[in-house]
């Protein structure tokens, strides 16, 4: 596998971490987890939270640790102890990359700063990952998802005029995190193989976040855009080339159906659908449509409110119009031909839980694809295996560590 | 891991020299102009590869994506433009020009929306990375696509909105399908760069904007594989399968704020507590002896709330507090009070809000562009990751038409 040569000692958690080793453990990393073992790892609060594929509860059973722990090994360190902070540098010496996405000063609380870690590997990668970075005025402040978002600027640009902003409904910079932090190791070690240096890389999340904000900050500091006119934000189906572009009611119980008019050749063809007379000057053009968006929004809304949003979507791609049920997660995991045929939904084989559907990744390398077959760790289940693959211990010397309650 | 809050945080080595090469420098990414594209070529860019970047004649048609500057359209006008095409060359070629085949016969990478002409351009070593709604031989592969239209059917929208579901669901802003299929297609080309460094192997790259949004849902999605639990959408937090209570306040102006998750350990109700004496609203808060209790029992944690009543009203109580202490400051100051004694609060900044902020401004996440043909510089967004040996850089504005017509490989 493509990755197979690498080997990252990983302290990530929730999504915002755990995403990026989960990501490269698909693609054949060698990623052992450390955890906690007196907390039984819940620093990571999807090791015991819902979802749960049965009745069972505890630590080897949330399904979202599950997600996102493919592929990974599970082991324990007590780093209280000063045995543990020894193997914790034996491992370091023998790794690629350290990961975590711990709060500003933890890694350092354990003894391990960037500058020990290099006397330990001098070309050893670090990436750090946490919502206001190590540098920095916010540096010791704390973060999830949401509070990334919130103040990055993406869940100001999430929401419907005259309403609260709605956020996004989910930690969209969990995903992404790990994402950036996938992107900013497999970079380093880019780095790394040109000129044989290691680095630390400090990953800020809310940094990460501000990027996503696209040309809407340019339209502020070239423009003068101000978005927080009035205290309402408009961003929502905000677009200015074209028209409709909406999300509208369907037949059905919460069922909506999202178009998009791309131009007067897709105008065309979605009037002769909806039966408006294709040069009805108040929608014929682009500078038409926008000035009466709103009657034009009407309109479009009266024909998709009769109509189911699978059928209504499909007469508009018919005609090559952008088109879209809003997908509920039934319809488009077990119903949708597009994740189906892609494969999007691998099982893994966790030792507790058993078999369980995962998240896969949207990419397919033709030579060097991802594989997912591994749940999540168990908690240590793994510490005799990579002790003794990676730092030659034997079982009696893991269960002596073990019964010190070193691991 | 329990560590103390004041553990020594050593701030990040200093780059030798910011002007060093990036970590990608030295890959050559001959890019078709296209906007599935242009987010992925633009990161690979800015980190360092030397991105070219092929217009048709005339120019793309993405150079007359709005906004534009001052409002005024041109073909080097488009903010759009601007912003997707920093530290990329521009070359201006017809498609039969034959320039194309020996741009790509010295390329590592040829990055398109997988446009027919580029497929007699494979060989063993290149990297061919494409990016497509639905991906290259997917039964839905042709169907047409937006942003707006991957969002809807991907998974996103469903989870975003508000609690009154006769509004509807909402796409969030700046091109997110963009965005996440494309963050996927960096990640996607540095793994096989790193294959082919290490055997010589090129490989084809297939990304899907449907797929990539299909597991970026986070919960909307494991609920279903997991438990076959469907998720509903709430304003201004997570969408969930049980209701869970408001996490937006609102501020002494009405702005609002986000609260976070509310206090769970033995710190955070005491710091909590602690806030609410100071600002003497304790007596305002109806339920604030939970909060002691809290204290006294040694916090909450999550998997308690569904099956111990008292954990869940502890939790309530918790909530509550920060959203009477939110009415009484401003949205950055209850931002920055709660995050001072170790609360993880949040300020709801508009975009205009981040270019004030010492923290984007300090971290280099904005950073001015000179545009030499405007002879005015303008604050672009800066370096989400920080490398400390190799650091992200906007290199050049974006190309104007034909600008590097000349580049050879």
């Amino acid at each position: 596998m493509a990755l197979e040569h690498i080997r990252i000692c990983d302290f990530t958690g929730q999504l915002a971490g755990a995403g990026a080793t989960r990501y490269l453990a698909a693609y054949g990393a060698e990623v052992f987890r450390i955890e906690d073992p007196v907390t039984k790892g819940m620093w990571d609060i999807l090791r015991a939270v819902p979802p749960y594929v049965d009745d069972r509860r505890g630590v080897d059973f949330g399904g979202a640790y599950n997600n996102h722990n493919v592929g990974k090994e599970g082991i324990t360190l007590n780093l209280r102890t000063d045995r543990a902070r020894e193997i914790l540098a034996e491992l370091i010496a023998k790794s690629d990359v350290v990961s975590e996405n711990f709060a500003t000063g933890v890694m350092a609380g354990f003894g391990f700063t960037y500058e020990r870690m290099k006397e330990l590997r001098p070309d050893i990668i670090y990436v750090s990952n946490c919502g206001f970075g190590h540098r920095g005025p916010y540096r010791k402040f704390k973060t999830w998802g949401p509070i990334v978002q919130a103040v990055c600027g993406l869940t100001y640009t999430s929401g419907l005029p005259n309403q609260p902003p709605a956020g996004w409904g989910f930690s969209y910079m969990d995903h992404h995190g790990g994402n950036w932090m996938a992107i900013a190791i497999l970079a380093a070690l880019i780095h790394r193989e040109r000129t044989g240096e290691g680095q630390w890389v400090d990953m800020a999340c809310t940094d990460a976040g501000a990027h996503m904000l696209g040309p809407m900050m340019l339209e502020h500091t070239a423009n003068g855009r101000v978005f927080r006119s009035n205290d309402q934000h408009s961003t929502h189906s905000d677009s200015p080339r074209m028209a409709p572009h909406n999300i509208y009611a369907s037949a059905g119980t919460d069922d909506w159906v999202a178009i998009a008019c791309r131009d007067d050749g897709d105008w065309k063809a979605l009037a002769g659908v909806i039966g408006i007379a294709p040069d009805d000057e108040r929608f014929a053009t682009v500078t038409a449509r926008k000035e009466n968006e709103g009657e034009l929004d009407d309109v479009v809304a009266q024909w998709c409110v009769v109509r189911d949003k699978f059928s209504a979507a499909a007469a508009l791609i018919a005609v090559g119009v952008p088109a879209s049920p809003v997908q509920k997660p039934e319809e488009r995991i077990d119903h949708d031909i597009g994740t189906s045929e892609w494969g999007l939904w691998p099982t893994v084989e966790h030792a507790a839980m058993g078999s369980v559907r995962v998240d896969g990744l949207p990419a397919k390398l033709s030579k060097t694809p991802w594989s997912m077959t591994r749940g999540g760790p168990v908690l240590s289940a793994d510490t005799e295996t990579v002790l003794g693959r990676v730092l030659g211990y034997s079982p009696e010397q893991v269960t002596a560590l073990r019964e010190a309650g070193v691991v | 891991m329990t560590v103390a809050r004041d553990s020594p945080s050593p701030a990040v080595p200093p780059i030798d020299d910011p002007s060093a090469p990036g970590p990608l420098t030295g890959i050559k990414i001959l890019e078709l102009a296209s906007e599935w594209t242009a987010f992925a070529g633009k990161v690979m860019a800015d980190l360092g590869a030397e991105v070219v970047l092929v217009e048709p004649l005339g120019g793309s048609p993405l150079r007359r994506y709005e906004p534009f500057l001052e409002g005024v359209a041109g073909p080097d006008r488009s903010l759009w433009w601007w912003h997707y095409q920093t530290s990329k060359l521009g070359v201006e070629l017809a498609d039969d020009d034959p320039r194309l085949g020996e741009l790509a016969a010295h390329a590592e990478v040829l990055l398109t929306d997988a446009p027919l002409r580029t497929d007699g351009l494979h060989r063993d070593d290149l990297i061919h990375v494409t990016i497509t709604p639905f991906g290259r031989g997917n039964p839905r592969d042709g169907e047409p696509a937006t942003d707006l239209t991957i969002l809807a059917g991907g998974g996103p929208v469903w989870n975003c909105g508000y609690d009154d579901h006769s509004l509807p669901p909402v796409r969030g802003a700046g091109n997110q399908a963009l965005h996440t299929v494309g963050l996927h297609a960096v990640a996607a080309t540095l793994v096989a760069v790193l294959h082919q460094r290490r055997t010589g192997e090129g490989q084809r790259v297939d990304l899907s904007a449907h797929a990539a949004a299909n597991v970026t849902t986070e919960a909307g999605s494991y609920e279903w594989l997991v438990a076959k639990s469907t998720v509903q959408r709430q304003t201004g937090r997570h969408a969930a399968v049980n209701p869970s209570t408001a996490t937006t306040a609102y501020d002494n102006r009405g702005r609002p704020v986000n609260t976070g998750f509310p206090p769970r350990s033995v710190a955070e109700f005491r710091a909590v507590r602690e806030w609410l004496d100071t600002l003497g609203l304790t007596d305002q808060h109806l339920e604030a002896f939970f909060l002691d209790l809290a204290i006294e029992r040694g916090g909450v944690h999550l998997s308690e709330l569904s099956v111990i009543p008292e954990a869940m009203a502890m939790f309530g109580a918790g909530r509550d507090a920060l959203l009477l202490i939110a009415a009484t400051l401003t949205d950055h100051e209850f931002f920055v009070g709660g995050q001072q004694r170790g609360l993880a609060v949040g300020v709801i900044n508009a975009p205009e809000d981040i270019v004030a902020d010492a923290h984007f401004q300090e971290r280099g996440a904005i950073v001015p562009v000179h545009h030499d043909d405007l002879d005015r510089s303008f604050l672009y967004l800066g370096a989400p990751i920080a490398f400390s040996r190799s650091p992200w850089r906007i290199s050049r504005r974006a190309p104007r038409l034909g600008e590097h017509q000349d580049t050879n490989w």
